[in-house]
Protein backbone atom coordinates (compact mmCIF):
# COMPACT_ATOMS: atom_id res chain seq x y z
CA UNK A 1 0.00 0.00 0.00
CA UNK A 2 1.18 3.49 -0.74
CA UNK A 3 2.66 5.31 2.21
CA UNK A 4 1.86 8.98 1.96
CA UNK A 5 2.53 10.64 5.27
CA UNK A 6 5.68 10.29 7.29
CA UNK A 7 4.99 8.84 10.70
CA UNK A 8 7.19 10.35 13.37
CA UNK A 9 7.75 8.81 16.78
CA UNK A 10 9.19 11.14 19.39
CA UNK A 11 9.61 11.45 23.16
CA UNK A 12 8.51 15.07 23.79
CA UNK A 13 9.07 14.76 27.55
CA UNK A 14 10.56 12.07 29.77
CA UNK A 15 7.10 10.61 30.52
CA UNK A 16 5.69 10.63 26.99
CA UNK A 17 5.77 8.77 23.70
CA UNK A 18 4.21 10.64 20.78
CA UNK A 19 3.24 9.83 17.20
CA UNK A 20 2.70 12.46 14.52
CA UNK A 21 1.22 11.89 11.08
CA UNK A 22 -0.17 14.17 8.36
CA UNK A 23 -3.32 13.18 6.44
CA UNK A 24 -4.47 14.61 3.15
CA UNK A 25 -7.97 15.42 4.40
CA UNK A 26 -9.72 18.15 6.38
CA UNK A 27 -9.68 17.64 10.11
CA UNK A 28 -13.40 17.04 10.60
CA UNK A 29 -13.03 14.00 8.35
CA UNK A 30 -10.02 12.71 10.26
CA UNK A 31 -11.82 13.34 13.54
CA UNK A 32 -14.85 11.44 12.27
CA UNK A 33 -12.72 8.49 11.15
CA UNK A 34 -11.05 8.52 14.55
CA UNK A 35 -14.22 8.58 16.62
CA UNK A 36 -16.91 6.58 14.77
CA UNK A 37 -16.82 2.84 15.52
CA UNK A 38 -17.91 1.78 12.03
CA UNK A 39 -15.03 3.83 10.59
CA UNK A 40 -12.45 2.90 13.25
CA UNK A 41 -13.03 -0.77 12.45
CA UNK A 42 -11.87 -0.13 8.93
CA UNK A 43 -8.42 1.20 9.75
CA UNK A 44 -7.26 0.70 13.35
CA UNK A 45 -4.76 -2.15 13.40
CA UNK A 46 -5.93 -3.21 9.95
CA UNK A 47 -4.55 -4.91 7.97
CA UNK A 48 -2.48 -6.66 10.59
CA UNK A 49 -1.80 -10.37 10.09
CA UNK A 50 -5.39 -11.47 10.42
CA UNK A 51 -6.20 -9.25 13.36
CA UNK A 52 -9.46 -7.35 13.46
CA UNK A 53 -11.12 -4.86 15.75
CA UNK A 54 -13.90 -6.99 17.22
CA UNK A 55 -15.16 -4.64 19.91
CA UNK A 56 -15.21 -0.92 19.31
CA UNK A 57 -17.29 1.12 21.73
CA UNK A 58 -17.08 4.88 21.77
CA UNK A 59 -19.16 7.02 24.11
CA UNK A 60 -17.69 10.32 23.05
CA UNK A 61 -18.39 12.66 25.97
CA UNK A 62 -16.57 13.62 29.14
CA UNK A 63 -16.98 10.72 31.56
CA UNK A 64 -18.03 8.42 28.71
CA UNK A 65 -16.20 5.15 28.17
CA UNK A 66 -14.42 3.61 25.24
CA UNK A 67 -13.42 0.02 24.75
CA UNK A 68 -11.43 -1.64 21.98
CA UNK A 69 -10.77 -5.35 21.60
CA UNK A 70 -8.56 -6.62 18.78
CA UNK A 71 -8.73 -10.32 18.02
CA UNK A 72 -5.99 -12.25 16.24
CA UNK A 73 -6.02 -15.40 14.15
CA UNK A 74 -5.09 -17.71 17.07
CA UNK A 75 -7.76 -16.34 19.37
CA UNK A 76 -5.31 -13.85 20.83
CA UNK A 77 -6.90 -10.73 22.17
CA UNK A 78 -5.68 -7.29 23.00
CA UNK A 79 -8.21 -5.29 24.98
CA UNK A 80 -8.09 -1.69 26.07
CA UNK A 81 -10.55 0.54 27.88
CA UNK A 82 -10.60 4.18 28.75
CA UNK A 83 -12.66 7.10 29.97
CA UNK A 84 -12.96 10.37 28.09
CA UNK A 85 -11.49 13.22 30.14
CA UNK A 86 -11.77 15.91 27.49
CA UNK A 87 -13.57 16.09 24.16
CA UNK A 88 -13.26 19.10 21.85
CA UNK A 89 -14.96 18.05 18.59
CA UNK A 90 -12.63 18.25 15.63
CA UNK A 91 -9.70 19.30 17.80
CA UNK A 92 -8.73 17.28 20.79
CA UNK A 93 -9.55 14.12 22.71
CA UNK A 94 -8.05 13.13 26.05
CA UNK A 95 -8.70 9.65 27.44
CA UNK A 96 -7.30 7.40 30.10
CA UNK A 97 -5.77 4.20 28.72
CA UNK A 98 -5.98 0.90 30.55
CA UNK A 99 -5.13 -2.46 28.99
CA UNK A 100 -6.83 -5.65 30.25
CA UNK A 101 -3.40 -7.27 30.37
CA UNK A 102 -1.15 -4.30 30.90
CA UNK A 103 2.57 -4.67 30.28
CA UNK A 104 3.32 -1.52 32.23
CA UNK A 105 2.45 -0.25 35.67
CA UNK A 106 -0.07 2.41 36.53
CA UNK A 107 -2.33 4.32 34.23
CA UNK A 108 -1.67 6.34 31.15
CA UNK A 109 -3.34 9.34 29.59
CA UNK A 110 -3.68 9.58 25.83
CA UNK A 111 -4.08 12.94 24.12
CA UNK A 112 -4.97 13.11 20.45
CA UNK A 113 -4.96 16.44 18.65
CA UNK A 114 -6.08 17.33 15.12
CA UNK A 115 -4.62 20.41 13.45
CA UNK A 116 -5.58 21.49 9.96
CA UNK A 117 -3.41 23.49 7.60
CA UNK A 118 -4.12 24.03 3.91
CA UNK A 119 -6.59 21.16 3.81
CA UNK A 120 -4.22 18.69 5.45
CA UNK A 121 -4.55 17.45 9.00
CA UNK A 122 -1.75 16.73 11.43
CA UNK A 123 -2.74 14.07 13.94
CA UNK A 124 -0.65 13.86 17.11
CA UNK A 125 -1.17 10.95 19.47
CA UNK A 126 0.69 11.31 22.72
CA UNK A 127 0.66 8.91 25.67
CA UNK A 128 1.70 10.22 29.08
CA UNK A 129 2.79 7.59 31.60
CA UNK A 130 2.85 7.85 35.40
CA UNK A 131 6.63 8.07 35.59
CA UNK A 132 9.75 8.19 33.49
CA UNK A 133 10.59 4.65 34.64
CA UNK A 134 7.28 3.33 33.33
CA UNK A 135 7.65 5.22 30.05
CA UNK A 136 11.15 3.85 29.64
CA UNK A 137 9.76 0.40 30.43
CA UNK A 138 7.25 0.76 27.62
CA UNK A 139 10.01 1.86 25.26
CA UNK A 140 12.12 -1.14 26.08
CA UNK A 141 9.31 -3.70 26.17
CA UNK A 142 10.01 -6.36 23.60
CA UNK A 143 13.72 -5.95 24.14
CA UNK A 144 16.17 -6.93 26.85
CA UNK A 145 16.50 -5.25 30.26
CA UNK A 146 18.20 -1.98 30.89
CA UNK A 147 17.64 -0.08 27.70
CA UNK A 148 15.92 3.09 28.70
CA UNK A 149 17.02 5.78 26.33
CA UNK A 150 15.98 8.83 24.37
CA UNK A 151 14.66 7.05 21.32
CA UNK A 152 14.06 10.13 19.27
CA UNK A 153 17.76 10.88 19.42
CA UNK A 154 18.49 7.39 18.21
CA UNK A 155 15.91 7.54 15.45
CA UNK A 156 17.32 10.86 14.34
CA UNK A 157 20.81 9.46 14.26
CA UNK A 158 19.61 6.41 12.38
CA UNK A 159 17.82 8.56 9.85
CA UNK A 160 20.91 10.68 9.31
CA UNK A 161 23.02 7.67 8.38
CA UNK A 162 23.79 7.14 4.71
CA UNK A 163 21.31 4.75 3.10
CA UNK A 164 23.90 2.09 2.29
CA UNK A 165 24.86 1.75 5.96
CA UNK A 166 21.38 0.96 7.21
CA UNK B 1 37.14 -8.46 24.77
CA UNK B 2 34.22 -9.96 22.89
CA UNK B 3 31.96 -7.28 21.49
CA UNK B 4 29.20 -9.77 20.73
CA UNK B 5 28.69 -10.64 24.40
CA UNK B 6 27.63 -7.11 25.27
CA UNK B 7 24.47 -6.91 23.21
CA UNK B 8 21.82 -4.24 23.34
CA UNK B 9 22.51 -3.23 26.94
CA UNK B 10 25.98 -2.10 25.95
CA UNK B 11 24.55 -0.32 22.93
CA UNK B 12 22.20 1.70 25.09
CA UNK B 13 24.78 2.37 27.79
CA UNK B 14 27.14 3.65 25.12
CA UNK B 15 24.43 5.80 23.57
CA UNK B 16 23.42 7.34 26.90
CA UNK B 17 26.27 9.83 26.72
CA UNK B 18 25.79 12.96 24.56
CA UNK B 19 29.46 13.16 23.54
CA UNK B 20 29.36 9.59 22.30
CA UNK B 21 26.16 10.26 20.37
CA UNK B 22 27.84 13.29 18.79
CA UNK B 23 30.83 11.14 17.85
CA UNK B 24 28.49 8.66 16.15
CA UNK B 25 26.70 11.47 14.34
CA UNK B 26 30.07 12.69 13.10
CA UNK B 27 31.06 9.19 11.95
CA UNK B 28 27.74 8.83 10.14
CA UNK B 29 29.10 11.34 7.63
CA UNK B 30 32.40 9.51 7.17
CA UNK B 31 35.33 7.78 8.87
CA UNK B 32 37.55 9.96 11.08
CA UNK B 33 40.77 9.66 13.10
CA UNK B 34 40.98 10.27 16.86
CA UNK B 35 42.58 13.63 16.16
CA UNK B 36 39.75 14.66 13.84
CA UNK B 37 37.16 13.50 16.35
CA UNK B 38 38.81 15.30 19.28
CA UNK B 39 38.87 18.63 17.49
CA UNK B 40 35.21 19.75 17.65
CA UNK B 41 34.70 18.57 21.24
CA UNK B 42 37.37 20.60 23.02
CA UNK B 43 38.52 17.46 24.76
CA UNK B 44 41.90 15.86 25.17
CA UNK B 45 42.79 12.93 22.94
CA UNK B 46 42.89 10.53 25.92
CA UNK B 47 39.33 11.62 26.91
CA UNK B 48 38.09 11.03 23.38
CA UNK B 49 39.94 7.71 23.23
CA UNK B 50 38.06 6.63 26.35
CA UNK B 51 34.72 7.35 24.69
CA UNK B 52 35.86 5.58 21.54
CA UNK B 53 36.77 2.53 23.59
CA UNK B 54 33.25 2.38 25.02
CA UNK B 55 31.75 2.73 21.56
CA UNK B 56 34.06 0.08 20.18
CA UNK B 57 33.27 -2.39 22.97
CA UNK B 58 29.57 -1.88 22.26
CA UNK B 59 30.29 -2.76 18.64
CA UNK B 60 29.07 0.64 17.47
CA UNK B 61 32.36 1.55 15.81
CA UNK B 62 35.47 -0.19 14.54
CA UNK B 63 39.03 0.95 13.93
CA UNK B 64 40.69 0.95 10.55
CA UNK B 65 44.04 -0.72 9.94
CA UNK B 66 45.97 2.28 8.65
CA UNK B 67 48.91 2.29 11.09
CA UNK B 68 49.08 5.99 11.93
CA UNK B 69 45.56 7.26 11.52
CA UNK B 70 43.46 4.22 12.49
CA UNK B 71 40.25 5.88 11.29
CA UNK B 72 37.12 5.02 13.26
CA UNK B 73 34.14 3.76 11.35
CA UNK B 74 30.46 3.55 12.28
CA UNK B 75 29.07 0.01 12.57
CA UNK B 76 25.39 0.23 11.70
CA UNK B 77 24.09 -3.13 12.96
CA UNK B 78 23.77 -2.47 16.72
CA UNK B 79 21.98 0.77 15.99
CA UNK B 80 19.57 -1.06 13.73
CA UNK B 81 18.85 -3.59 16.49
CA UNK B 82 18.24 -0.85 19.02
CA UNK B 83 15.66 0.78 16.79
CA UNK B 84 13.78 -2.49 16.36
CA UNK B 85 11.17 -1.85 19.04
CA UNK B 86 10.57 1.61 17.70
CA UNK B 87 10.13 0.13 14.26
CA UNK B 88 7.56 -2.42 15.40
CA UNK B 89 5.52 0.24 17.18
CA UNK B 90 5.82 2.44 14.16
CA UNK B 91 4.80 -0.36 11.85
CA UNK B 92 1.52 -1.02 13.67
CA UNK B 93 0.53 2.62 13.36
CA UNK B 94 1.98 2.97 9.88
CA UNK B 95 -0.26 0.18 8.60
CA UNK B 96 -3.27 1.54 10.44
CA UNK B 97 -2.70 5.02 9.10
CA UNK B 98 -2.28 3.74 5.55
CA UNK B 99 -5.70 2.15 5.86
CA UNK B 100 -6.97 5.45 7.23
CA UNK B 101 -5.56 7.24 4.16
CA UNK B 102 -7.64 4.99 1.93
CA UNK B 103 -10.74 5.46 4.07
CA UNK B 104 -10.37 9.24 4.06
CA UNK B 105 -10.10 9.23 0.26
CA UNK B 106 -13.34 7.32 0.13
CA UNK B 107 -14.99 9.73 2.57
CA UNK B 108 -13.83 12.69 0.49
CA UNK B 109 -15.38 11.17 -2.63
CA UNK B 110 -18.73 10.59 -0.94
CA UNK B 111 -19.42 13.74 1.06
CA UNK B 112 -23.18 13.12 1.19
CA UNK B 113 -22.98 9.75 2.85
CA UNK B 114 -21.77 11.26 6.08
CA UNK B 115 -23.21 14.02 8.12
CA UNK B 116 -20.95 16.96 8.71
CA UNK B 117 -20.61 18.24 12.17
Amino acid sequence: MENRGLLQVTTPSDREIALTRVFDAPRDLVFEAYTKPELLKRWLGVPHDGWSLEVCEVDLRVGGKCRFVSRGPDGNEMAMSGVYCEVVPGERIVTTELFDNPWYEGGAVKTVTFEEQAGKTTLTLSVLYDSKEIRDGVLKSGMDEGMAFAFDMLAELFASMPQELR
Amino acid sequence: MQPTSYGLDATFAALADPTRRAILARLASGDASVLELAEPFDMSQPAISKHLKVLERAGLISSGVEAQRRPRRLEPKPLAEATEWLERYREFWERSFQSLDALLDEMKRKPKSRKRR
